[in-house]
């Protein structure tokens, strides 16, 4: 290993340092014995139990996985048609506009979607609670979703479903039996990518939540606005720990992939 | 058994194939040979079914093919890139086609042995396509497309992507397998080479147009036209007018103040006609002295000699400036050679060694 330049190493300690400082203190202090926030009074767990005990936490929990599991598989499901049309779809008519406009929402800021999806649903005279907010992350996380899976469709060898057709598909056969398959890694990011978006939403799901459903983020916001208390604390180091074994589970996954993969085409050079 | 009438097909503006009718027989090794962009590929994708026609109908075995989809079709292709599906093990490709006609399993299984017992891929079988190299990938790509026993089998530039030697031996695996199955092939390359080694009749096309369909041996001996001499293999023109003097017999007065060639040519010229004589190097003799017997002699100086180990080829330039190729087998050790720059030669050839091609 070789050693870094003292400048090299002053700069990535800041810059860490300034990534993780914050969530450290947050860790360390959902261990505080203390009901004080900055006072540290000796290490306990005993938050965590206070935790499973508060209903209104729970319940905000449940339904925050709840809409991030039906929205990014909807989103992933018409995220994915919607990438394969563009993709595949030839030129029809509009298809630069239809293209262009999958984008947009990925900048338009976040009060603008909530709001209008807000008046749609009051205008439509639909009830705000679980499904409202399900059709509100529907529709953001779809362009992420189709974004990731057209940048695949674009590299795919098309004549491999054209093989799939000579050799007796439907086309409907083909796409399930070959094309699917083949581009699932990034159906399944995409609906990692939704998932993601949908748990950590808060200003989306304030406006198309109603009084029967609030999620996690809201609840969270809310409790913060009447003071910082150590559950909130706990809370948040769950959910860091949730993200982070995810992310490193995904990281490992697609590295044992790829090294396995370079083995075998090695393999198959060498014979 | 394939039968084009006038196939016409047309992108916006561009016609990649005009007016077309051609047959193809049955168990026939047809070729598609010319150079990219001439509409070959094109041809091919509408007997697969991925294009339709502009115009015209294309007949497979007495049936209008044109209302049929490709997943329809008694017709397999075998892709460029081979298209082998990567999630499924070489069994499976090959396996893919089977299956989707509801095959009884044990039936799959015994087709699936076959052909890797044809293919000679028995202990790949279980591999996935990354796991095998190029030469094995284009095995199973065959297997796949031949396992449904297509009525015609489609072969999209099937080695473009091996390398020399490797192709050379394809190419006859693939004639025996051509026999050994008795299909009908349908193959599209740029390689001449390639085109004469394995195909019955060879098409040679040229801008959306079939110039000459003929065996190999008659493309190549008896071409129709200048571009299909100039396509297959090396040539010399030497440019001329003809002058009838018997029954495809001609006198052909290419520089003055020397004699007339004289020509056996199956193609008919009228007197005074221009035309070019086209003539192949190895058809083309080099000797020191004028022979007696010749029908054609003509000096020259040599300018350049390609040593390439089995043959030579000398490059003359005659008194009209022309360069015309000559090619000798080397017999003898190098050091032997009768023959070196700048030497003065006399080239001859017989009257039936060329052809005679309107310009």
């Amino acid at each position: 290993m070789k050693r870094l330049s003292w400048f090299n190493a002053v700069s990535l300690t800041l810059g860490f340092a300034f990534l993780y400082i914050p969530m450290v203190i947050l860790v360390i202090f959902s261990f505080n014995e203390s009901k004080l926030v900055t006072v540290w009074a000796g290490f306990s767990t005993k938050w965590y139990g206070e935790l499973m005990q508060n209903e209104a936490f729970l319940n905000a929990a449940w339904v925050t996985i709840k809409v991030a599991v039906f929205s990014s598989t909807i989103a992933t499901v018409l995220g994915t048609i919607a990438a394969y049309v563009l993709v595949r779809g030839g030129r029809f008519m509009g298809r630069t506009l239809f293209s262009g406009m999958i984008y947009a929402p990925l900048v338009m800021p976040e009060v603008i979607t909530g709001l209008s999806l807000l008046l749609l649903f009051i205008g439509i005279g639909l009830d705000r609670g679980v499904f409202t907010i399900v059709l509100a992350h529907t529709t953001f996380a779809m362009c992420y979703v189709s974004v990731v899976v057209s940048s695949r469709l674009v590299t795919f060898d098309r004549s491999l479903e054209e093989a799939a057709l000579d050799l007796g598909c439907s086309a409907s056969e083909a796409f399930r039996l070959v094309t699917l398959p083949i581009i699932a890694p990034a159906v399944i990011s995409g609906w990692l990518l939704a998932f993601t978006l949908s748990l950590d939403d808060l200003v989306i799901a304030s406006f198309t939540s109603g009084p029967s459903a609030t999620t996690l983020p809201i609840k969270i916001f809310s409790a913060v606005r009447l003071g910082v208390s150590p559950e909130i604390n706990a809370l948040s180091t769950i959910m860091i720990a949730i993200v982070t074994v995810g992310v490193i589970t995904a990281s490992l996954v697609t590295k044992r992939q790829v090294a396995k993969q370079k083995r075998e085409e090695m393999e198959a050079v060498r014979n | 058994m394939i039968h084009f009438q006038n196939v016409t097909k047309r992108y916006g503006d561009f016609t990649a194939i005009d007016d077309l009718t051609i047959g193809i027989y049955e168990k026939e090794f047809y070729a598609l040979l010319g150079p990219s962009g001439c509409g070959k590929t094109t041809l091919m994708r509408m007997l697969a079914g991925f294009e339709t026609p502009s115009e015209g109908t294309i007949h497979l075995a007495g049936q209008d093919i044109a209302p049929v989809p490709p997943n329809k079709r008694a017709v397999n292709m075998m892709f460029q890139s081979y298209a082998l599906f990567p999630h499924l093990s070489v069994w499976e490709n090959i396996a893919f086609g089977l299956k989707r006609e509801k095959m009884p399993k044990h039936d799959i299984n015994d087709r699936v042995e076959e052909m890797l017992r044809l293919t000679r891929l028995e202990q790949f079988a279980r591999r996935k396509p990354h796991q095998i190299s190029g030469g094995q990938r284009q095995r199973v790509a065959l297997a796949r497309s031949l396992a449904k026993h297509p009525k015609l089998l489609l072969l999209d530039e099937p080695l473009g992507a091996l390398d020399k030697k490797l192709r050379q031996e394809t190419q006859f695996e693939l004639m025996d397998i051509q026999e050994k199955t008795g299909t009908t092939f349908v193959i599209v390359t740029h390689d001449q080479e390639e085109a004469m080694t394995v195909a019955s009749r060879v098409a040679v096309m040229d801008h959306g147009k079939i110039i000459q369909v003929a065996t190999p041996d008659r493309i190549y001996e008896t071409p129709n036209s200048v571009y299909v001499a100039d396509f297959i293999g090396d040539v010399n023109l030497i440019e001329g007018t003809a002058k009838p003097n018997g029954s495809d017999s001609y006198a052909m007065s290419w520089h003055e103040g020397h004699e007339p060639l004289a020509v056996q040519s199956p193609n008919g010229f009228s007197d005074g006609q221009k035309c070019q004589l086209a003539i192949r190097p190895e058809k083309v003799s080099i000797s020191a002295v004028k022979p007696e017997t010749a029908d054609n002699a003509v000096q020259g100086k040599i300018l350049d000699i390609a040593y390439l180990g089995n043959i030579s080829t000398y490059h003359v330039e005659l008194p009209t400036g022309a360069v015309i190729k000559a090619q000798a087998a080397n017999t003898r050790r190098i050091a032997r050679r009768a023959f070196t720059w700048e030497d003065t030669v006399w080239l001859s050839w017989t009257a039936t060694a060329g052809v005679l091609l309107a310009d």
